[in-house]
């Protein structure tokens, strides 16, 4: 079956994988303020000794990584051929047309999404790759290289502003894909899921933006 | 009451269209906004020049025929068809703009006229329910519990006016759709064909062209009949059930 609704499927499910994954993410780097040697223990362990001995060393993050870019893949795969197809079969556009319920989020949906995806490219060229190197050098530690990036206020800023992005488009894509998926189907899980989406949404900014804030106030060093 | 109108006017389905001021003088607030066009198609033809066409037939808000978009709104914001809008809602010497429904699966037959027949084959292609022919059977034969049977004769009362396509940013009609699907499968009387039709409906409404449903709630927002954006996700609810239960199971 090759409908929309399917296509739809595909984007709320790996919608939903890549949003418990920043979760996770958020949580991980929430670790900072245990301090240095906590916070690169655990980036540490994520590279080595995860699922070890039930795969070798160092697998597991292998795996985790081609599932992620499998989701982003299919996410991009169904998102790019679904806008398409509507961006060419829909109405030229009034002259004059006045939103009666659209957010802002629902509606930058589709450029948001391009924004996040060249924003991931950003991110793992600054730091999984490190050929972007923000005010550190390539031997630098995980926690090093956090302060001395978040230390510029350029770098800072533009986090700021991407996260907000993010956030936004995860808060509309939650409720969307639940939506999606069926489960919004009374007035109630309508209400709900809305509410647990702007939750999400806050969750996610408040927990990546909190030890950006530390570093560049010079709480954390 | 004394108006300006911008409407839009189009020969034909293959002609350019463009907007047209008209002045209007002695409108009464209690026509409705079709008796106000009635009055300004007297005034042209009176001046022999083309009257303006529209759809129109019940004229109570139940038959669907009437739409379009008026002040960039579905109906115009009425939260009823635009047949039962009424003059009242406008202030004396407003400027009011008129436009055709837009969407591709939509075409303009003649300016505010739009070809909906898409809807038909959407409804062909599933709305409908098998039963044996013969005596009628006793009204209450078949129970069917209480909140299914509210949300059923909910969903029934879409009149396909098509204002939930008009108003979509991507042109989908999966409000529509989902009204039809949720409809009958709160039914026992649609459970026979309960997965293969809302197979077959969302193909159809894909084929007629009408785009995908980003859950943005612009239709549910314009229907005048408030059909909700839980019928959506009760649609695709029953579409993902499809792919793993066969009617009959
Ligand atoms: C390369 C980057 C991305 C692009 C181009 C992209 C694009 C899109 C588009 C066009 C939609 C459909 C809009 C709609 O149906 O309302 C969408 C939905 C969604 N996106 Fe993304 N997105 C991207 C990254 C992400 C990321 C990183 C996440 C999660 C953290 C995410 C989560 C979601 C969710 C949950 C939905 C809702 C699916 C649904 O409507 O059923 N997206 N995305
Ligand atoms: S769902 Fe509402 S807006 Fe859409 S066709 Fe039915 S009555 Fe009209
Ligand atoms: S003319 Fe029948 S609903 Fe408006």
């Amino acid at each position: 079956m090759r409908s929309t609704v399917v296509k739809k499927v595909i984007m709320a499910v790996t919608g939903l994988i890549m949003i418990a994954f920043l979760l996770m993410h958020m949580y991980g780097n929430l670790k900072m303020f245990a301090g240095e040697e906590a916070f690169d223990h655990y980036a540490h362990w994520l590279k080595g000794d995860i699922l070890y001995p039930i795969v070798p060393q160092g697998w597991f993050i292998w795996i985790f990584r081609t599932g992620l870019l499998a989701a982003l893949v299919l996410h991009i795969w169904s998102a790019a051929s679904l806008s398409m197809r509507t961006l060419a079969v829909r109405g030229p556009g009034y002259d004059k047309f006045k939103p009666q319920a659209q957010t802002y989020s629902a509606r930058t949906m589709r450029w948001g999404g391009i924004l996040v995806g060249l924003f991931i490219v950003f991110h793992l060229l600054q730091f999984t790759v490190k050929v972007l190197r923000t005010g550190f050098d390539a031997n630098a530690g995980p926690y090093e290289m956090f302060v001395l990036s978040f230390s510029t206020w350029w770098v800072f800023a533009f986090y700021a502003v991407l996260m907000v992005l993010i956030c936004m488009h995860v808060r509309h894509g939650f409720w969307s894909a639940f939506q999606t998926l069926g489960l919004n189907s009374s007035a109630k899980s309508q209400r709900w899921l809305n509410l647990l989406g702007i939750g999400v949404g806050v969750v996610l900014y408040v927990g990546f933006m909190l030890p950006p804030v530390a570093v560049l106030i010079g709480w954390v060093n | 009451m004394k108006l300006k109108l911008r409407i839009w006017r189009q020969a034909g389905p293959n002609a350019t269209g463009k907007l047209v001021d008209y002045d209007i003088d002695g409108v009464s607030e209690d026509m409705s906004f079709l008796e106000m066009l009635d009055l300004l198609n007297e005034n042209l033809t009176n001046v022999n020049e083309e009257p303006v066409a529209f759809d129109h037939d019940c004229r109570e808000g139940i038959c669907g025929m009437c739409g379009v978009v008026v002040n960039g709104i579905a109906h115009g914001g009425s939260s009823t068809t635009v047949c039962q809008l009424h003059m009242r809602s406008f202030a004396d010497g407003a400027t009011i703009e008129i436009e055709p429904w837009q969407a591709g699966a939509f075409p303009v037959l003649k300016d505010l006229a739009v070809d909906r027949s898409a809807f038909d084959r959407i409804i062909q292609a599933g709305g409908f329910i098998s039963s044996n022919t013969g005596s009628a059977p006793d009204a209450h034969a078949m129970p069917a519990p209480k909140r299914e049977a509210d949300v059923a004769f909910d969903n029934a009362t879409c009149i396909g006016c098509g204002a939930c396509v008009a108003a979509c940013p991507n042109s989908s009609a999966m409000l529509f759709t989902a009204a039809k699907i949720t409809h009958l499968a709160m039914l026992p009387q649609g459970q026979p064909e309960r997965y293969s039709r809302v197979k077959s409906m969302v193909a159809a409404h894909d084929e007629e062209g009408f785009g995908n449903c980003t859950n943005i709630g612009e239709c549910a927002a314009v229907c005048p009949k408030g059909i909700p954006l839980e019928s959506i996700a009760q649609l695709n609810r029953d579409l993902i059930k499809s792919m793993f239960t066969k009617d009959g199971k």
